[in-house]
């Protein structure tokens, strides 16, 4: 089964993100003796933002590895355990912390298929923990999909809700490719941190997937087109919502993946609105807000009615107090201003 | 040991546990009843560093302003003992203008250049750091020495062993500090490392290594003394393990359920048995307790309704201070 819009769930078992995550993985480990998990504090502790709940007492630690803060020992690691024909799934703590062990991921995770003429695959899931919101600081509140799907040679998604993680975390697990995994700690419904009620929601119980590289309409609506991922699709929804009572009809896009980009969705839905928002978590230059823009123009400048605009962190690290992270993140506020922008009231 | 050290020691061990009570009273004040760790007067994560006062007050004891620490995430302790600015300190957990980082860092990401003081949340990686401002002594011709300071999980990340290295091969004035407090968040230390010393580690390296056991103040005061005075007289640099205690959770919020030895953790808590331990030999009396404790609680409360008073940033500036 294959989940290709965001309406298709049809269940009313509603399970959080993260643990819709996990009971991908879950049966997937059930499906596949191949699978298992390896990553700081995933066995007992069950992963810091839920994402490995549960799955030592289901797995035991031959399959449910917590390592040493070793990065690039173990996702490395990872990666030669794929090429022996393992499908390892590695969770690196942070997104932020990438810088420890990039050497692995971008030189060699990403690079040995097309090194070796494609003779070699390397099927490894890279999951991590994005975004900002709960003042964690500079070092510990970044998204960086930018950083990772501009470099070639892995597919990167991202879910925004529970529906989706559970079905792109097992297309994932069943890519042939790497596959980093992102997602954001404000999607997971976490219990101790202030969450969209969007964080937790319908999950069919069967196995399925969402197509990696398959953007979802999650709202559809005629004046702006509002292209956008991971929490900031709930943002965008609320914004919606509230918008549609001042006569305003914004459709959200939920890009899911950035590698593939599907960029065909982005156009039609361009080509029926005029006009096009972006909202983007990561920084604004040379990222996602940028290349979706130029794909529309590479495209057809024409199908803009109205100058593009991006709501994006401008490019300064994420700050720590409360009122300063807020003006740089991607809110509501944002989003609203934004949106009457482009429709120039 | 002379009684004015003894005294000093103690003293600075109390203050380190007042403040990181303050903290913790502070930091939970307004996330309740559900906790909430985007919420409050001090959001985010917090890492505190009560049991650990004996590697702080015993190393930072040998230093002077002039020589540089670089902390972890876990940065109190020391930044208090090396006698960074306690209200800009404070101010910047709060989020507020007079942080030493106007509010641009919080509690991971505290700098004060006056006293040559920084940290960083990322595992290990204020061990090369260290190192070049070690250089910057070196070259200087100043007798600075850099302290580096890790805890055991970060001791399994490339950058020690890179930093190690190369300080030994560049005979810098450094002293590695590992606090071995046998947890990395919820893995122990049998579960992430074969070896049960990374003083052990040193001698790979080219450097002496050192383990004090007991989380003893006095132990790490003289070790930290013999390494320091090895790094200024040009000798280079060493290795300090302290078995320490995490008496806390590795942060607040932090529901240790995988934590066995919950039960055992007061009972080794350093301050009571240093405190014992100073009674019994005639160094401490009540009159000097209760004035530690009270001299304790002024600065740190002080410190703390300087933090309340002092604005916060204003948002439209958030894009400011990028570049020089
Ligand atoms: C490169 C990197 N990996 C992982 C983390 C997440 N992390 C933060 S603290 C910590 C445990 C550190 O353990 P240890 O070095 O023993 O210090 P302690 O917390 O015990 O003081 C981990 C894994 C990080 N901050 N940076
Ligand atoms: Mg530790």
């Amino acid at each position: 089964m294959s989940l290709t819009d965001a309406s298709a769930p049809t269940t009313t078992r509603r399970l959080s993100t993260s643990k819709a995550m996990v009971e991908a993985i879950a049966a997937e480990m059930d499906r596949d003796q191949d699978v298992f998990v390896m990553g700081e504090d995933v066995g007992a502790y069950g992963g810091i933002f839920s994402s490995t709940t549960g799955l030592l007492d289901r797995f035991g630690p031959q399959r449910v590895v917590d390592t040493p803060i070793s990065e690039t020992a173990f996702i490395g690691a990872a990666i030669g355990a794929a090429v022996e024909g393992m499908r390892p799934i590695a969770e690196l703590m942070f997104a932020d912390f990438f810088g420890v062990c990039m050497d692995q991921i971008y030189n060699h995770m990403a690079k040995i298929h097309y090194e070796s003429g494609g003779n070699v695959r390397v099927p490894i899931v890279l999951t991590t923990a994005v975004g900002g919101g709960y003042s964690d600081g500079a070092q510990h509140s970044q998204c960086l999909w930018g950083t990772f799907a501009h470099l070639p040679g892995m597919k990167v998604v991202v879910p925004s809700n529970p529906a989706d993680a559970k079905g792109l975390m097992t297309s994932a697990i069943r890519d042939d490719n790497p596959v980093v995994y992102m997602f954001h700690k404000g999607i997971m419904g976490l219990p101790w941190m202030a969450k969209n009620p969007r964080s937790v929601g319908p999950v069919p119980e069967e196995d399925y997937e969402v197509p990696i590289g398959k953007a979802a309409i999650a709202r559809p609506g005629t004046d702006v087109t509002v292209a956008t991922l991971s929490l900031s699709v709930h943002h965008a929804l609320d914004v919606a919502d509230e918008l549609a009572g001042d006569d305003i009809d914004c459709e959200v896009v939920d890009l899911r993946s950035l590698v593939p980009l599907d960029t065909d969705t982005i156009l039609e839905s361009v080509g029926r609105t005029g006009r096009l928002l972006v909202v983007d978590e990561d920084y604004r230059s040379f990222g996602v807000s940028g290349e979706i823009i130029a794909r529309v123009a590479e495209r057809d400048p024409g199908l803009l009615t109205a100058p593009p605009v991006r709501v994006a962190v401008p490019d300064v690290p994420i700050p720590y107090a409360r009122g300063l992270e807020d003006a740089v993140l991607p809110t509501a506020d944002r989003i609203r201003s934004a949106v009457f922008g482009v429709m120039g009231r | 040991m002379d009684t004015a050290t003894r005294l000093d020691l103690y003293r600075m061990m109390v203050l380190i546990r007042t403040f990181e009570e303050a903290i913790l009273r502070e930091y939970h004040a307004d996330k309740k009843p559900v906790f909430d760790i985007g919420a409050g007067a001090i959001p985010g994560e917090m890492h505190l560093s009560a049991g650990q006062e004996p590697v702080a007050a015993g190393v930072c004891a040998q230093l002077t302003s002039a020589d540089a620490v670089t902390a972890t995430h876990r940065p109190h302790h020391f930044a208090i003992a090396h006698g960074v600015d306690l209200h800009r300190m404070t101010a910047e957990i709060f989020g507020r203008v007079d942080g030493l980082g106007k509010g641009r860092g919080g509690h991971m990401h505290l700098f004060d250049p006056d006293v040559h003081f920084s940290c960083s949340g990322i595992i290990a990686e204020g061990y090369p750091p260290a190192l070049g401002q070690a250089l910057a002594f070196q070259r200087r011709g100043t007798d600075g020495v850099a302290v580096a300071v890790t805890g055991e999980g970060a001791a399994n990340q490339g950058a020690f062993h890179e930093s190690l290295n190369l300080a030994a091969l560049w005979k810098l004035p450094v002293v590695f500090v590992v606090e071995d407090n046998e947890w990395g968040i919820s893995v122990p230390r049998s579960a992430s490392t074969c070896i049960t010393s990374n003083a052990d580690r040193a001698a790979a390296y080219g450097m002496p290594g050192r383990r004090v056991e007991d989380n003893s103040v006095e132990g790490v005061h003289q070790a930290a003394a013999e390494a320091v005075a090895r790094a200024r007289t040009g000798e280079g640099p060493s290795l300090l393990e302290v078995h320490t205690l995490r008496l806390w959770g590795h942060f607040e919020g932090d529901p240790q359920a995988y934590r066995h030895d919950l039960d055992g953790v007061p009972g080794r808590d350093p301050l009571p048995t240093y405190e014992q331990e100073l009674r019994s030999a005639g160094v401490l009396d009540e009159a000097a307790v209760t004035s530690a404790a009270a001299d304790a609680s002024e600065r740190v409360e002080d410190a703390i309704a300087f933090a309340r008073r002092s604005p916060a940033p204003a948002p439209k500036e958030a894009a400011d201070l990028v570049f020089a």
